[in-house]
């Protein structure tokens, strides 16, 4: 929860970003306070990226009002910039550049010292495992390594304010939890995170506050734990039936549970008690092919705020 | 104290550059060897007795020998190419490939560091080629007196008024397939008839007002009257006012097309 007597280190106001007649992102409010780990939860296209690209000062803000750590992008990007560590949806490493050079002229960019530059990118290197790969060019290195090097890289001036564009999209799980640990050693280290995803999972593993967005706005706030308690029955019941019986049951799935939502593939009874619920399908004279029982997560949250699943 | 960002953009060029460095050394030297060479020497002895007798070639090669004649031209040309090379496939890179020019402006770095930064690069890379054609140019004899020395100073300038109109070009392109039509229905043509191999009176009348218009004209003419010994103070000062106009003007264009690109 933010702190009000904290100063924000982002504030936003009906911040909006248009593209032409395109809007991607329609006056959002949100704060996020120092040492905070904030998300942004959406399929794609609800205007994470915009928005993310906006708090990083590469984007201008086409209306409303922005403050990234207590300065106006539109005035003070460079000073900005200089405190922020970005890695972006695409990677942009310097592909013909070996590992270690890629974090060096990283941080000349930023204008840090070779000496001080040299430390860093050891620790760096030791930070994301790559030590051993310090000399190899980045062409050869595997997704999830390229990925760990952009984070490494986005380290090099030590930021106050850390901004992770879909950070895991397109890895394999290891390399996704090997990420996610690397992340949660730097929000112990009191670095805060912005971070968009459209995975739940990672939103519930990393953040303390997310905000859920659909098409352009926001449409929820808070804790993974409270948008869960707000937004879902504490657990749901999963239905598979054989192909063709699902459109038969409007009847018999009538009042089971606090209500029922139906996926092309399965049926969703939310329920606080999920096997009572199991239970009085049975009566009921349903035999699904799969039925499984388990605990509410931001996926059904997304899907009763906006009657869709995150990742079609 | 602190380096400025476009000197820091220029690091990272050079950083690149050291892995290409070889191999353009290789062919700045060997390019003006075969040319002169070739061109120079070799069907320069046949120009000497070309069409009207060997008195009217020379009227109209200004009264010096083919290899003299072509040598500050040919200056000239190599430096449109090297800058047409370096502004088109290194800027779309930085933009649709590798995407390292978002890479930096995720940092303190702004998109004029980048445009000036690329700049000094091209200018450093121009440097070098253009002292290694000098160097070739002397060895031929067809660089003579001090002040031929100038034509170096020139070529740099006529690549600069290539490389920001190019770059501002490629800035605004989507993929590289326009960059075959650049080379082909620009540079190549411009380097056959700007008045590199034969003077442009020899162009048909209508078309001579068309060369007059380009820059690698202005440079090519620069070049030789300068390393010919002829240039007159008006003459140089209209070439080189025209190629920085031309340089300035793609200058802004670039800006121009770069920030539309890069600061969506």
């Amino acid at each position: 929860m933010p702190d009000p007597s904290t100063p924000a280190l982002i504030r936003a106001r009906a911040l909006t970003k248009r593209f032409g007649a395109f809007t991607a992102v329609d006056a959002i409010d949100f704060d996020v306070a120092p040492g905070e780990s904030f998300g942004f939860l959406g399929p794609n296209g609800a205007g994470k990226t915009s928005a993310m690209r906006m708090i990083a000062c590469v984007s201008p803000v086409s209306d409303g009002e922005l403050s990234v750590l207590g300065m106006d992008p539109r005035a003070d990007g460079p000073r900005i910039r200089a405190r922020l560590g970005v890695v972006p949806q695409q990677d942009t490493l310097d592909m013909e550049l070996t590992v270690a050079e890629n974090l060096a002229i990283y941080g000349r960019y930023f204008d840090l010292p070779r000496g001080l530059i040299r430390e860093r990118v050891a620790e760096l290197l030791d930070f994301v495992q790559l030590s051993e790969r310090a000399r190899d060019q980045v062409e050869s290195l595997s997704g999830g390594m390229k990925r760990r090097l952009t984070i490494a890289r986005s380290l090099i001036n030590e930021p106050d304010l850390l901004l992770l564009d879909e950070p895991t999209t397109g890895l394999d799980p290891q390399a996704r939890h090997l990420l996610w640990d690397r992340l949660y050693r730097l929000k112990q280290k009191g670095v805060t995170l912005v971070l968009t995803t459209h995975y739940m999972d990672e939103a519930e593993q990393l953040c303390d506050r997310l905000v859920v967005m659909d098409k352009a706005r926001i449409v929820a706030e808070g804790s993974p734990r409270r948008l869960i308690e707000e937004h879902s029955s504490r657990e749901v019941l999963e239905m598979r039936f054989p192909v063709g019986v699902q459109e038969t049951l409007d009847g018999p799935l009538e009042g089971l549970g606090e209500r029922v939502e139906r996926l092309p593939d399965r049926v969703l009874v939310y329920a606080d008690d999920g096997d009572a619920a199991a239970a009085a399908a049975h009566e009921r004279g349903l035999r699904p092919e799969m039925s499984l029982v388990r605990r509410s997560s931001l996926e059904d949250v997304f899907l009763r705020l906006t009657g869709r699943s995150l990742v079609d | 104290m602190a380096t400025p960002a476009a000197i820091r953009v220029l690091e990272h060029e050079l950083l690149l550059y050291r892995r290409a460095f070889r191999g353009t050394l290789v062919s700045s030297f060997l390019n003006p060897v075969l040319y002169l060479a070739a061109m120079g020497v070799g069907l320069g002895a046949y120009v000497a007795t070309g069409k009207g007798g060997a008195a009217a070639s020379a009227a109209l090669l200004g009264g010096v020998s083919y290899l003299a004649f072509l040598a500050p031209g040919l200056l000239a040309s190599t430096a449109m190419q090297v800058a047409a090379g370096e502004s088109t496939f290194p800027i779309m890179g930085g933009i649709l490939w590798d995407r390292t020019f978002f890479g930096m402006l995720a940092t303190p770095i702004g998109v004029v560091d980048i445009l000036v930064g690329k700049l000094l690069y091209i200018c450093l890379r121009l440097a070098l080629a253009t002292c290694i054609f000098f160097g070739v140019m002397t060895v031929f004899g067809a660089a003579t007196g001090p002040q031929a020395f100038f034509a170096i100073p020139a070529a740099i300038l006529t690549g600069l008024a290539f490389a920001t109109p190019i770059i501002a070009f490629s800035a605004s392109r989507k993929d590289p397939s326009g960059f075959n039509s650049l080379f082909r229905f620009g540079v190549i043509p411009l380097f056959l008839f700007s008045g590199t191999f034969f003077p442009v009176s020899q162009l048909p009348g209508f078309l001579q007002p068309v060369a007059f218009a380009t820059p690698l004209w202005h440079g090519v003419d620069l070049c030789r009257t300068l390393a010919l010994g002829t240039a007159t103070p008006i003459g140089a000062l209209v070439h080189v006012a025209y190629l920085v106009g031309v340089a300035a003007l793609g200058l802004g264009l670039a800006s121009i097309a770069l920030r539309r690109r890069l600061r969506q």
